[in-house]
């Protein structure tokens, strides 16, 4: 079976996280969460419904805003402050949070396509609006991104007119155009129907190959060994273990993960 | 008969046509002022300041509990008052008289966005958040998201409503008649006292709102199709 090579211990940090808490009203999803990803890196988070893998992901681009903690990407700490009397955590300085959301591309469990644009418009939008690419050229790079998914064919459709597997894969071309260092996939595929989450598996594994640096949270077992440089298991919002996917996978230290395989690999490959 | 309607010098006809060019002005106005009403309403109604929800409650409670008459009578012998004291707080002398239309499309106006504040405020309410959360992740700022994303998306929901706001609005021009501006109610009210044919042209006002009124239904009908692309199946 085909593995992700492992990623040096050298290799430049992407994105690291450290100590991070994140509460939502009395309940605390993330505890203390430290995770590095370096280039090259292909991590997948997993864990129960309600173990914090979603949250840790939405604080990296500060979809969520933590609470306590820190999050570096590309060597660039996110300044947060206190704000309303210390109460709540809020971005220091906005223009860097929006500035450092362009490095990070982000694709979401249900697609989150602008539905009053075609396709090609959802792919060209932000690189033409948020970094300034002549239009031409954007039109040029969306439509290779397009023949990469497999969706060219569809460019000038709107969303609605596509298949769940073909929105995601429209989605994840919206998010590569912005030319990203990392990924960020957030259960991409848990919102389609059986047979078309293979298409969008293809797409993200030949991402995978092409070295990219990704996180990506998923429920599918069989496909984060076969991607992962590193998986990564959350429980009650703690890191739970962490390693090489062979390891974790096949042979984990902690028997909340032993349990938690044998409910889940029964059925993946 | 028919000839009292003709553009001949016995005529209304010129006059009933330049009364129907005031209506559309000033619905048109008041409407427009009303949607920049409206857009401030929802914002504030929508926003985490309990001022500002206070304000935009009293505000639509106010406007949408009186009689839409009384509106205009109260701005029309309040309003140039008003206009003089925070012209004055600005360091300004004189008295401001505000004429006949701009009262009428401010009082039209107010009414007009009362309706749209609550119609805007639901149309915002129904945009999906991921629509917004994707363009935040890809960077998008404030006035970008809302410019490319967030209106065009509170269009699509805003227009049935909005359409509903736009025909009370210009048959709510028919009340300003009672400020004597010039517009296609009081016109017929002069022509039917004159001619003593009040039946007629009652009748021809009818038949002139009615085409009015037809004629912006198909405009919106259109602009909501334009509007739906890629919620219909094309």
């Amino acid at each position: 079976m085909h593995r992700h090579p492992p990623v040096s211990d050298t290799a430049p940090a992407a994105v690291v996280v450290e100590d991070l808490h994140k509460r939502f009203g009395e309940l605390e999803v993330l505890k203390g969460v430290s995770l590095t990803a370096r280039e090259g890196d292909v991590i997948t988070l997993i864990g129960s419904s309600g173990s914090g893998k979603s949250t840790l992901l939405r604080c990296i681009n500060m979809l969520e805003i933590p609470d306590e903690g820190r999050v570096v990407i590309g060597g660039e700490a996110i300044a947060l402050k206190k704000a309303r009397r210390g109460r709540v955590t809020v971005p220091a300085d906005q223009r860097q949070v929006e500035r450092l959301r362009t490095r990070l591309g982000m694709v979401f469990q249900s697609f989150n396509l602008w539905t009053h644009m075609t396709i090609l418009q959802n792919v060209i939008e932000a690189p033409v609006h948020v970094l300034g690419v002549p239009k031409a050229e954007a039109i040029d790079r969306a439509r290779g991104l397009l023949d990469k998914v497999g969706i060219l064919a569809k460019a000038d459709s709107y969303p609605v007119q596509l298949s769940g597997g073909q929105q995601q894969r429209a989605a994840i071309a919206r998010a590569l155009a912005m030319q990203p260092k990392v990924m960020l996939f957030d259960e991409p595929t848990s919102a389609l129907d059986p047979e078309l989450v293979g298409e969008v598996l293809r797409v993200i594994r030949q991402l995978a190959d092409e070295g990219n640096t990704m996180i990506l949270v998923t429920h599918e077992m069989g496909f984060a060994r076969e991607v992962a440089s590193k998986v990564v298991f959350l429980h009650q919002g703690r890191i739970e273990e962490e390693g090489a996917p062979d390891k974790v996978l096949t042979d984990p230290d902690s028997d909340r993960v032993r349990q938690f395989l044998s409910r889940h690999l029964s059925g993946a490959a | 008969m028919l000839e009292l309607l003709s553009f001949g010098p016995n005529g209304w006809g010129g006059q009933l046509l330049l009364g129907t060019a005031m209506t559309i002005a000033v619905a048109v106005s008041a409407f427009a002022f009303g949607i920049v009403v409206g857009s401030l309403g929802a914002s504030a109604k929508l926003s985490h300041g309990v001022a500002l929800n206070v304000l935009a409650d009293v505000y639509t409670t106010i406007v949408r509990g009186i009689p839409e008459l009384l509106v205009i009578y109260l701005l029309f012998f309040g309003g140039s008052g008003v206009a003089t004291s925070i012209a004055q707080a600005f360091g300004y002398d004189g008295r401001v008289d505000l004429n006949a239309f701009t009262i009428g499309v401010l009082a039209v106006g107010l009414i007009s966005g009362a309706y749209s504040t609550e119609v805007i405020r639901g149309a915002v309410q129904s945009v999906p958040f991921g629509q917004i959360e994707a363009a935040r992740a890809c960077g998008m700022g404030r006035w970008l998201i809302l410019r490319r994303v967030l209106v065009p998306q509170t269009l699509r929901f805003a227009l049935p409503g909005l359409g509903n706001v736009w025909q009370l609005t210009l048959k709510d021009t028919a009340l300003v008649s009672v400020t004597a501006l010039a517009e296609l109610m009081r016109v017929t009210h002069l022509a039917a006292g004159a001619t003593r044919e009040p039946f007629l042209f009652y009748s021809a006002a009818a038949v002139l709102y009615l085409l009015l009124t037809t004629v912006s239904t198909a405009l919106f009908a259109r602009a909501e199709q334009s509007a739906n692309r890629g919620v219909r199946r094309a």
